[in-house]
């Protein structure tokens, strides 16, 4: 195994440019926030935050900070609302199963769309098979949910709804303030969950101005570290621990507090805040270079997902016929343009992304298509290369394909 | 739905970016297909085959993954030049051995190429008209999983159609 990674890896070598826009499934990390947490490792802060020596209460005070920087990005009320976990699966479990736990009594039911990420909608699965009901909210062609479905779907029995902010996929970005407002009109005491990890650093969200009663957000997302996120409660909303064991500052998550991530979480979002409209304005331009360049340049092409100020700034998938997505992937890695693809081959089961398969793609479409996020980091040079390898990438998968007849 | 790792091996990187016997046969003495583009996993085989009933010559197109495009690959391959009894006797894990190994979420694809040669040998004689004591009635293994696939295919297909219609 380990001698077929160094061949592969071998087989990259010369490459004369590396594009690496694989956001969705992990992140390069900025040197500047590599250098932020370095010290925390072994020089600062390295003890239990709720001892009483000095390391802890620096801990205490370095994680308080953080925590606080978080919490103003986000709107939130107090630092206390902020609420670190190894990651979003982590905090959407936390939000899902902790919401169920505490109001199993109240009612049985939980609404999600059915595009959620995961590690809600297996999360609303594991709660199906132990007594709750859930209803997945359809959407419409671009990932935009249905509104109505949702009025139908909360009654008195809805103890919990989760409806992600913007989309991890197609980068639709949900009307998130009409569906809180729905739900809560229907019914108040329903806890509205929303999971903002693509929201956080690339669009405006606020959680004060939403008035969510808890959304998830994570690091590596923004380019922080990886195996740091956090739920954000909203001040006077609880919920259960899902986790038992040692509780320190973290009340919703035992555990020795990960104090080096929790800096690089902090400063990765103190890096995606400043000049916020400049970052997204070069994002969002370097989106639809990529876009133009496959979209109005190539056949066989389809865009998923809404366009303009209705899609996140940094989100591009795009589906190519006649050409299978895992394919492709491998293709482009070899031409040093690092992306994932929603094609049931890179996946154990046969069934292609059930994002792409609920906006209405076929099959065919899912399998080829090719998910790719910018960052404020990339460059004009970089998509002009993308756009380069690209159509010669796929023109090379088609080859293969042929003269094949697709039903 | 879950990821795994796929550390494909040199052999299976070498047919994915150098494939052998690409490429439609024009007059091809048979050609078959397996597996169904809804399963993102698909081949033909087109086959040339002499008075004596061995392989002239083999090649292949296909929608899929590395994985499948290299077995594909493989087994134009190894039945070039074969008697079509021989060529019946290859089995998915000798093809699985030919490249190299397959990380185990990758062996259908292995089993689809090998259903496809003998739906195509099948269809040779179903088409001459003669019934050779060595070919078994009824379908082999992979014959059986190709349809397997084929089949899932169609019932998610439905269940779209379904769901569309709702």
């Amino acid at each position: 195994m380990i001698e077929n990674i160094k061949e592969l890896l071998k087989a990259h070598e010369g490459l004369k440019r590396e594009v690496y826009l694989d956001i969705e499934n992990s992140s390069t990390v900025p040197k500047e926030v590599v250098d932020a947490m370095l010290p925390y490792f072994n020089q600062h802060a390295y003890g239990n935050p709720t001892l009483t020596h000095k390391p802890g209460w620096e801990a205490f005070e370095t994680i308080m900070q953080s925590s606080q920087k978080i919490a103003t990005f986000l709107g939130c009320k107090t630092l206390e609302e902020v609420n670190f976990t190894p990651g979003e699966t982590e905090a959407n479990n936390l939000a899902l199963i902790g919401t169920a736990f505490l109001m199993k009594d109240k009612g049985k039911r939980i609404v999600v769309s059915e595009i959620e990420p995961l590690s809600v909608l297996h999360v609303a699965d594991l709660l199906n098979k132990h007594g709750f009901t859930v209803v997945k909210i359809p959407v419409d062609g671009e990932g935009f949910i249905n509104l109505e479905k949702l009025r139908e779907a909360v009654d008195k029995e809805t103890i919990l709804v989760s409806v992600s902010t913007v989309n991890h996929e197609i980068g639709t970005i949900e009307l998130v303030k009409e569906a809180l407002e729905i739900v809560k009109d229907k019914n108040c005491e329903t806890i509205f969950h929303t999971n903002a990890s693509d929201a956080y650093g690339k669009i405006p969200f606020d959680t004060r101005d939403l008035d969510v009663d808890l959304a998830t957000i994570s690091s590596y997302k923004i380019l922080g570290p990886r195996g740091i996120g956090a739920l954000c409660v909203k001040e006077g909303v609880t919920i259960n621990r899902i986790l038992e064991g040692q509780i320190g500052t973290q009340k919703l998550w035992p555990g020795v507090e990960n104090t080096p991530s929790i800096v690089g979480f902090a400063k990765a979002s103190e890096l995606a805040f400043h000049n916020f409209e400049e970052n997204t304005n070069h994002m969002r331009r370097l989106r639809d270079k990529l876009i133009d360049g496959i979209v109005g340049k190539m056949s066989d092409v389809r865009l998923n997902g809404p366009e303009g100020y209705k899609r996140a700034p940094d989100n591009v998938n795009i589906s190519f016929l006649r050409c299978e997505g895992e394919a492709l992937t491998i293709e482009l890695s070899l031409n040093g343009v690092y992306v994932s693809s929603g094609s049931a081959c890179t996946r154990r089961l046969l069934q292609p992304s059930h994002v792409l398969v609920a906006i209405g793609r076929k099959f065919i479409e899912a399998h080829g298509s090719i998910l790719m996020k910018v960052t404020r980091y990339h460059t004009e040079e970089d998509i002009d290369y993308v756009l380069e390898v690209i159509p010669k990438a796929v023109q090379r998968i088609r080859g293969i394909v042929g003269s094949m007849e697709m039903k | 739905m879950s990821r795994t790792p796929l550390p494909y091996n040199p052999k299976i990187l070498e047919l994915f970016r150098n494939p052998k016997n690409l490429g439609k046969m024009k007059d091809a003495t048979v050609t078959a297909v397996a597996g169904n583009p809804l399963c993102g996993d698909m081949i033909i085989f087109y086959l040339k085959i002499d008075s004596k009933d061995v392989i002239e010559r083999a090649s292949f197109e296909s929608y899929g993954c590395a994985a499948n495009i290299a077995t594909s690959s493989i087994v134009t391959e190894m039945i070039k030049g074969m008697k079509l009894e021989d060529a019946w006797k290859i089995s998915w894990k000798s093809v699985v051995e030919a490249v190299g190994g397959l990380p185990s979420v990758k062996f259908h694809c292995g089993i689809l190429a090998v259903g496809a040669l003998k739906r195509a040998i099948r269809t040779y004689y179903k088409n001459k008209g003669v019934s050779p004591d060595w070919l078994m009635k009824e379908p082999t293994f992979e014959e059986k999983q190709a349809v397997e696939e084929e089949e899932l295919a169609e019932i998610l297909s439905k269940r779209m159609k379904a769901e569309e219609e709702k």
